[in-house]
C-alpha cells in the first residue's frame, strides 16, 4: 500500500513537471519551415519546448475552424487565403505590430501582406517566405517545355504530373492568356474561366500519368525520368538541379504563381508571448538565411540575402530573367465563394474519364 | 442500461453535430438555412451519385475478390495444413498488418512504379525492352484494395471454418457429393455466417477507405470518401460534406441490407 | 447366401505403426456385424477404409463382388453413420435426407415419397421441417441412420453411434438398431469399444486387437468359448489369475498358491499361463467331490447389490486375491452376509486357461 502510494505521489509529480513546468509553443506549419536546428538553438535559447504539427493551406483552416482557433500558438498559412477565412469564421488574432521587430522584414513585403490579410480595421499577418510555382522539367527529354500549356501537351503523353489543386487552375487561366486574378471580384466571369479550364484539363486528362499529392514523391518521379514535365515549386527544382544539371526549375512563360507564407496567431492561442519570440527569433538574418539555405525557400527576413549561399542566388538567376522577375503573379486574397466553384470543378475533373 | 448510455455517448452523440450540420444550407444571400439541399444536391449533380455508385460498384468487387482469394487460404489453414504450423501460417498473415496501410501501400508503389523492383526484374530478364506502368490505375488500385481487406476476411473464415468438424465434409462426401457440390452445399452453407461479416466489413472498409485509392488509383479514381474530404478541406463546405458522410452511412447501409435479403442471410446470426 | 462384403489381407500402415495388419473377413448379406475393439486397435482405420475415406496399404476390398480400391466415398455402394452424427445443421431434417437422393438424381417428387417413407419408418412422421438443433439425442440417431438408409446402400457402416447417448437411451437404442436392422434387411457393420452393444444386436462379432482380429464368431460363441485370452478378458466379466502349468494333463497352481484343475485352450503352453472363470461360473455353497469340480472356500467381502445383476466381492481360501461371484436372485443365497465363510465349486471346463 506505502509503495503505491510512493508511486503515484511520484507520478503525479513527474505528471505535473511535464505539463505545467515547460512552457510549449505549438506551430501549425509546413514541412521545412522550421528546422531542426532552429528548433533546437530556439528551445535552448528561450527554454520554451517547440512542438511542430505540418500541414497545407486548406488543412490548417479545416483544423483551426473544426476547434474555432484552438490549439496551436501559431499558424502559417498563405497571404491569400487569411482575410476571407478570417471574415467568415474568426479563427485568427489581430496582430500586435509593436511586437515584431519589424526592421527585420523587407518593408514592401510586410506593407502588402498587412493590406492583403485586413479585415475591419486590423491586419493578420506577418510575412515569413516567399517562393514560386511554375515547371520542373527534365530538360534533356523534354527540352522544348516553356509554359504551363506544356502540361495538356500530348507529346509527353504519360510524363506529365501536376497537383489537382487551386494552383493548377489558375496557371492553366494563366496559360490560356487570360488573368484569373482579375476576375476574382466576378464570381461568373471566374466561374466561366474555370470551366473552360476543367474542359482543357478534362481533355488532357489522358496525356498526364498522375495528380501528385506529396511533393517527396513528385521529386522521386522526376528523378527516375519517370515524370519529364510537372507543375511544381521552385526549391523542389533546384534541389533536383543539385544532383542532375539535366533537371530545373524553369519559370513559365505566361508567368510563375508568387506565393507569400506567413505567421497568424489563431484566436484561442494560449501562448502568445511565445509566439512573438519564434516569428522574431526566424526573422532574425542568420536564422532566415539559415533557414533559405536549408530549404531554398526566399526569405522575408531583410538583412538575410547578404548571408546567402552563392549556389542560392544562383539557382533564381538561372530560373529567373528580369522579365520574369516581373511577370510573376503575385496570389490577391481569394474571395469566399471561389473555393466551392474550384471544389466542384477539381471533383469533376477528377472523375471525369 | 448502463451499457446503452455508453453507446449514446459514444456512437449518437457525437454524430448529432454533423447531422445537423448536414442540414443547413447557405442560401443566396450568404444565411444558414435549415434544409434538405445539400442531399438534394448529391442526386442532383451527376458526379456525386456517379461517383457513389462506382465506389459501391467496385467495393462490391473488392469484397468478392477478398473472398475468392482468401476463402482457399483460410481452408488449406483450418483444414489441410498440421496444426503444428497452423499458428505460424496465421501469424505469417497478420504480419503485414502490423504496419500501416500506409507503409503497405508504398511497399505496392515500390514494386509497380516504372522505376520499380519488378519493371527491372522483367527488364533485367529481358521479357520487356520499356518499363511498363502498373501503377496508377484501376488495376492497381484494386490490388491495393483487396490486399488492405484480405485480413478482415480471412479471420472470420478461419474463425467459422474452424468450428466446421470434417464429419460434415465426410458425411456430404459418403453422401454421394462431389468436391463442387460439398463446397456449394456444405461449406458455404455453413461458413456463411463468417462469410457475411468478413464481406461486411471488407465492403464497408473499402467503401471508406481513403488512402489506397488515392495513392495506387490513377487520374481517375476519385473515391466517394475523397469527396468528402475535398467537401470539408478544399471547398471549405462543410455542410456538404456532413451530408454526404451520411449519405455513404445510409446508402452503404442499404447495400449492405439489400445484400443480406439477396443471400438469404441474417445479420445478428452473422455477428453473433 | 450372398457376401455383401470379402476382405482378403487387408493392411494399412501409417510411418512404422501398422494400423491394421492383415485383416481377412466376410460379412453375409443382411447381417449385423459387430467389430469390437478397445480404442486404439484399427477397428476405425478398417471402417474408414470400408467406407474410401482411407486407402489400405495393401490388400482387397470387395462389396457386392465388386472391388473397390480406388474407388471414391461417394461412388460406392456403402453409407456410413458417423459418431458424431454429422447432420447438417444449417439443413432441417427433411432437406439432411433428401441431401443423398438429390445427388442422384432423383425427382423433387420422388424424393419427397422417399423422404416421408423413410421418416415413418424410423418413427419420426412429419418430422421433414424440424430444425436438427431441437431435435433429442435418439431422434437426431434415427435421422443420421434415415438419411443412410434412404439410399439404400448395400452396407451400412456404424461408427460408434451410441457413444455420445445416456445410458439409459443407448439401451433403448440398441434395441432399436436392430429392429430396424431386420425391417430393412440391409447390411449392417457397426464399430465399437463396449462389448454389450457388439453382443445384444450382432449376428457375429469380429473382436480386434492391435490391428489384427483375434476371432470372428456368434455373440454366444464369443461369450462361451473365447479363443485368445485377450477375448477372454475383453469380452465379458471375468476373474483373472496368473498361474504356471505343473501338470501337463491340466493342472495349474496360481501365483496366490491355490491349485485348479483348468480347461487347456491353447495347447501349447510351456509354464506361465492365465486361468479366465466368469462370475457367474462359480456356483456358492456347494460341497463334495465330484470329479470334474474344483472347490474352494469363500470369504465374502461386500455384496455390491445391483438388482438382477448382484455380485459379490470374495477372497478365494485364505489368499488376498479377490474374485467377482454372480449372486442369483433367489431366496437361497439372501441370508449371505459380509465376513462369511462359504464353500463353492466351478467346473473344470469354466477354468479356460491360454498362454
Amino acid at each position: 500500500m506505502k509503495k503505491l502510494a510512493i508511486i503515484s505521489v511520484a507520478a503525479v509529480t513527474l505528471l505535473s513537471s511535464t505539463l505545467f513546468s515547460a512552457e510549449t509553443l505549438k506551430i501549425l506549419t509546413w514541412k521545412g519551415y522550421a528546422p531542426k536546428a532552429l528548433v533546437e538553438k530556439f528551445e535552448k535559447q528561450t527554454g520554451i519546448k517547440v512542438e511542430l504539427t505540418y500541414s497545407n493551406n486548406e488543412e490548417m483552416i479545416s483544423k483551426l475552424r473544426a476547434t474555432r482557433g484552438a490549439g496551436f500558438d501559431l499558424a502559417q498559412p498563405s497571404q491569400d487565403r487569411i482575410s476571407s477565412v478570417q471574415a467568415k469564421y474568426k479563427i485568427y488574432k489581430a496582430l500586435d505590430y509593436s511586437k515584431i521587430n519589424s526592421s527585420q522584414v523587407i518593408t514592401s513585403m510586410l506593407e502588402a501582406v498587412k493590406k492583403n490579410t485586413k479585415v475591419g480595421n486590423e491586419s493578420f499577418a506577418v510575412p515569413f517566405c516567399y517562393g514560386t510555382s511554375g515547371l520542373i522539367v527534365n530538360t534533356k527529354l523534354a527540352p522544348n517545355v516553356k509554359d504551363y500549356s506544356d502540361l495538356l501537351n500530348p507529346s509527353y503523353k504519360g510524363k506529365i504530373s501536376y497537383r489537382l489543386k487551386r494552383p493548377t487552375l489558375i496557371a492553366i487561366a494563366f496559360s490560356k492568356g487570360d488573368d484569373p486574378f482579375a476576375k476574382y471580384g466576378d464570381v461568373k466571369a471566374y466561374k466561366k474561366l474555370m470551366d473552360g479550364v476543367a474542359k482543357d484539363l478534362k481533355k488532357a486528362k489522358p496525356y498526364v500519368k498522375n495528380y501528385w499529392a506529396n511533393g517527396d514523391a513528385l521529386l522521386g518521379m522526376i528523378r527516375s525520368g519517370e515524370v519529364t514535365v510537372a507543375m511544381g515549386w521552385d526549391n523542389g527544382g533546384w534541389k533536383l538541379h543539385k544532383e542532375n544539371p539535366d533537371l530545373d526549375f524553369i519559370a513559365p512563360k505566361s508567368g510563375a504563381l508568387g506565393w507569400i507564407d506567413t505567421f497568424a496567431i489563431p484566436s484561442k492561442a494560449k501562448n502568445v508571448e511565445g509566439a512573438y519570440k519564434w516569428i522574431n527569433f526566424i526573422l532574425k538574418p542568420e536564422n532566415a538565411a539559415y533557414f533559405t539555405n536549408d530549404s531554398g525557400y526566399g526569405t522575408a527576413s531583410n538583412g538575410a540575402i547578404a548571408l546567402l549561399d552563392a549556389e542560392k542566388k544562383a539557382d533564381f538567376q538561372r530560373s529567373f530573367s528580369k522579365a520574369d522577375i516581373d511577370n510573376i503573379k503575385w496570389y490577391p486574397p481569394v474571395p469566399a465563394k471561389l473555393e466551392k466553384i474550384e471544389g466542384k470543378i477539381l471533383d469533376k475533373i477528377k472523375s471525369a474519364r | 442500461m448502463p451499457i446503452f448510455l455508453w453507446l449514446f455517448l459514444l456512437i449518437v452523440l457525437p454524430h448529432i453535430e454533423l447531422f445537423l450540420m448536414s442540414l443547413k444550407y447557405e442560401n443566396d444571400m450568404g444565411d444558414m438555412v435549415w434544409s434538405l439541399q445539400n442531399y438534394g444536391e448529391f442526386f442532383a449533380e451527376e458526379i456525386y451519385w456517379l461517383t457513389f455508385i462506382r465506389v459501391a460498384l467496385y467495393s462490391i468487387l473488392v469484397t468478392f475478390l477478398t473472398f475468392v482469394i482468401t476463402f482457399p487460404i483460410a481452408f488449406y489453414i483450418t483444414k489441410i495444413v498440421s496444426v503444428k504450423y497452423k499458428g505460424f501460417l496465421i501469424i505469417l498473415l497478420l504480419m503485414p498488418f502490423w504496419v500501416s496501410e500506409l507503409v503497405r501501400v508504398y511497399g505496392w508503389m515500390i514494386l509497380l512504379r516504372e522505376s520499380g523492383v519488378i519493371n527491372y526484374f522483367l527488364q533485367a530478364l529481358g521479357l520487356i525492352d520499356k518499363p511498363i506502368e502498373m501503377l496508377y490505375n484501376d488495376v492497381s488500385m484494386i490490388m491495393g484494395l483487396v490486399y488492405t481487406s484480405m485480413l478482415f476476411m480471412v479471420v472470420p473464415l478461419i474463425s467459422s471454418l474452424d468450428g466446421m468438424d470434417d464429419s460434415y465434409i465426410e458425411a456430404a462426401h459418403d453422401l454421394g457429393a462431389s468436391k463442387i457440390v460439398i463446397f456449394f452445399k456444405i461449406v458455404i452453407p455453413y461458413t456463411a455466417p463468417g462469410i457475411v461479416s468478413g464481406s461486411i466489413v471488407v465492403f464497408m472498409l473499402t467503401l471508406g477507405n481513403y488512402l489506397t485509392p488515392n495513392l495506387m488509383g490513377g487520374k481517375n479514381s476519385l473515391w466517394f470518401t475523397e469527396q468528402i474530404y475535398n467537401q470539408f478541406i478544399a471547398s471549405f463546405n462543410w455542410n456538404q460534406g456532413a451530408a454526404f458522410g451520411f449519405l455513404l452511412l445510409i446508402l452503404s447501409s442499404f447495400i449492405i441490407w439489400l445484400g443480406l435479403k439477396l443471400t438469404k442471410q441474417n445479420l445478428t446470426k452473422a455477428l453473433s | 447366401m450372398n457376401q455383401s462384403l470379402v476382405i482378403e489381407s487387408l493392411k494399412k500402415s501409417f510411418g512404422d505403426f501398422k494400423a491394421v495388419d492383415g485383416i481377412d473377413f466376410y460379412v453375409e448379406e443382411g447381417k449385423f456385424f459387430s467389430i469390437l475393439g478397445p480404442s486404439g486397435c484399427g477397428k476405425t482405420t478398417l471402417l474408414r477404409m470400408i467406407a474410401g475415406f482411407l486407402e489400405p496399404s495393401s490388400g482387397s476390398i470387395r462389396i457386392c463382388g465388386d472391388e473397390m480400391i480406388g474407388i471414391s466415398p461417394n461412388k460406392r455402394p456403402v453409407n456410413l453413420v458417423f459418431q458424431n452424427l454429422a447432420l447438417f445443421p444449417m439443413m432441417d431434417v427433411g432437406e439432411n435426407i433428401a441431401f443423398g437422393l438429390k445427388r442422384q438424381n432423383f425427382s423433387k417428387k420422388e424424393i419427397e415419397e422417399k423422404v416421408k417413407n423413410i421418416l415413418e419408418k424410423v418413427h419420426l412422421t412429419g418430422y421433414e421441417r424440424k430444425n436438427v438443433s431441437n431435435l433429442s439425442g435418439g431422434q437426431k440417431q434415427r435421422v443420421a441412420i434415415a438419411r443412410s438408409l434412404v439410399l439404400e446402400p448395400s452396407i451400412l457402416l456404424l461408427d460408434e453411434p451410441l457413444g455420445a447417448l445416456d445410458l439409459k437411451l443407448r439401451e433403448q437404442m440398441k434395441i432399436e438398431l436392430k429392429k430396424l436392422q431386420n425391417e430393412f434387411g440391409t447390411t449392417f457393420i457397426y464399430i465399437t469399444h463396449d462389448q454389450s452393444e457388439a453382443l445384444v444386436m450382432s449376428d457375429k462379432v469380429a473382436v480386434m486387437n492391435n490391428g489384427k482380429f483375434e476371432q470372428i464368431d456368434t455373440p454366444k460363441n464369443l461369450y462361451a468359448n473365447p479363443k485368445t485370452s485377450f477375448v477372454a478378458n475383453f469380452v465379458g466379466e471375468t476373474n483373472k489369475f496368473e498361474a504356471k502349468l505343473i501338470d501337463d494333463a491340466g493342472v495349474v497352481k496360481t501365483k496366490e498358491g491355490i491349485d485348479f484343475r483348468v480347461n487347456l485352450i491353447d495347447k501349447n503352453i510351456k509354464k506361465d499361463c492365465f486361468v479366465f472363470i466368469r462370475p457367474e461360473a462359480i456356483v456358492m455353497m456347494v460341497e463334495g467331490n465330484m470329479e470334474d469340480m474344483n472347490y474352494f472356500d469363500l470369504s465374502i467381502k461386500t455384496i455390491l447389490f445391483d438388482g438382477s445383476n448382484t455380485k459379490v466381492l470374495a477372497t478365494l481360501n485364505d489368499t488376498e486375491h479377490e474374485i467377482m461371484v454372480s449372486l442369483p436372485q433367489n431366496r437361497k443365497f439372501a441370508h449371505i452376509k459380509e465376513g462369511e465363510v462359504i464353500s463353492a465349486g466351478v467346473h473344470i471346463s469354466d477354468c479356460k486357461c491360454y498362454e
